[in-house]
């Protein structure tokens, strides 16, 4: 899970706008129903958890399971109290973490 | 000094075979594990039951944006919309994905908090065959949501 994530915020915001912050990653999000070659199980290894705070406070978080998309797309909303650096996680089943941070200028 | 090596040799093996085999057991057990786990898969009813409890959920107030005939079931975009003021005492506390036809019904589940501002969000899910995904909205005062939609999909995408 190496790959580092995109990220897509817009240039620049006002006080109280309310702006579309877009994660990708790369990640397997192996299911844990498919089979190898042998018919062994390949375990499940997906990214269960996602957050994203802004300034330190918690914005927003996503719970995702095995129905969720191979490298997996997030797209949310944030209304901007005023400047600060967004921080997004991803964390996945094999205890890997991928953090990013970023500054969102405000006008 | 030679058979000094050889049964240094030896030994290294002996531990390394022992290490694998602890290895291959402690996979067994694992493999058991999750083969267990698997017999416990929550049906849909099961895990809409677990979102909302008791409560029935009003059909209303979610707008769930996906494609009537996906062709690829592996990578199905999705957009959910939900009718919310987004103040800090009335707002949508989670948004929860169920694909009903999935071998494991989860999907996702986003938590919002006032400072969403919006309650909008958009992802992609597999879809393993042709079904009704359900998207359960909860609000802040404890009232649930909930929107409906079918998609016809012809090519599965839960691997296999």
């Amino acid at each position: 899970m190496a790959a580092k994530p995109r990220i897509k915020i817009p240039d620049k915001a006002k006080v109280g706008e309310v702006i579309e912050i877009k994660t990708l990653i790369a990640h397997v999000m192996e299911t844990g129903q498919r089979k190898d070659k042998d018919g062994k199980p390949i375990p499940r290894n997906i990214i269960h958890t996602f957050e994203a705070k802004f300034a330190g406070k918690p914005v927003f978080t996503a719970k995702l399971f095995s129905g969720t998309s191979s490298n997996p797309y997030i797209a949310f909303f944030m209304k901007v109290p005023g400047p600060g650096d967004l921080e997004f996680l991803w964390v996945d089943d094999a205890g890997e973490k991928v953090t990013e941070k970023m500054k969102l200028n405000v006008a | 000094m030679k058979r000094q090596l050889r049964l240094d040799i030896v030994h290294r093996r002996d531990v390394l075979l022992g290490a694998a085999g602890a290895a291959a057991f402690i996979s067994l057990l694992a493999m058991g594990g999750k083969a267990s786990a698997q017999e416990n898969v929550p049906t849909a009813a099961d895990l809409l039951k677990s979102i909302h409890g008791d409560a029935k959920p009003t059909e209303a107030r979610i707008n769930v944006d996906l494609p009537e005939i996906a062709e690829n079931g592996n990578t199905v975009p999705f957009g959910i919309v939900v009718e919310s003021p987004m103040t800090g005492t009335d707002y949508v506390k989670a948004i929860h994905v169920v694909a009903t036809g999935n071998p494991r019904p989860e999907v996702a589940t986003f938590l919002l908090t006032p400072d969403s501002g919006k309650a909008a969000i958009s992802s992609r899910m597999r879809l393993g065959k042709t079904q009704d995904i359900i998207v359960v909205a909860e609000m802040s005062d404890g009232k649930f949501y909930m929107g409906k939609r079918a998609v016809k999909v012809t090519i599965g995408g839960c691997g296999g």
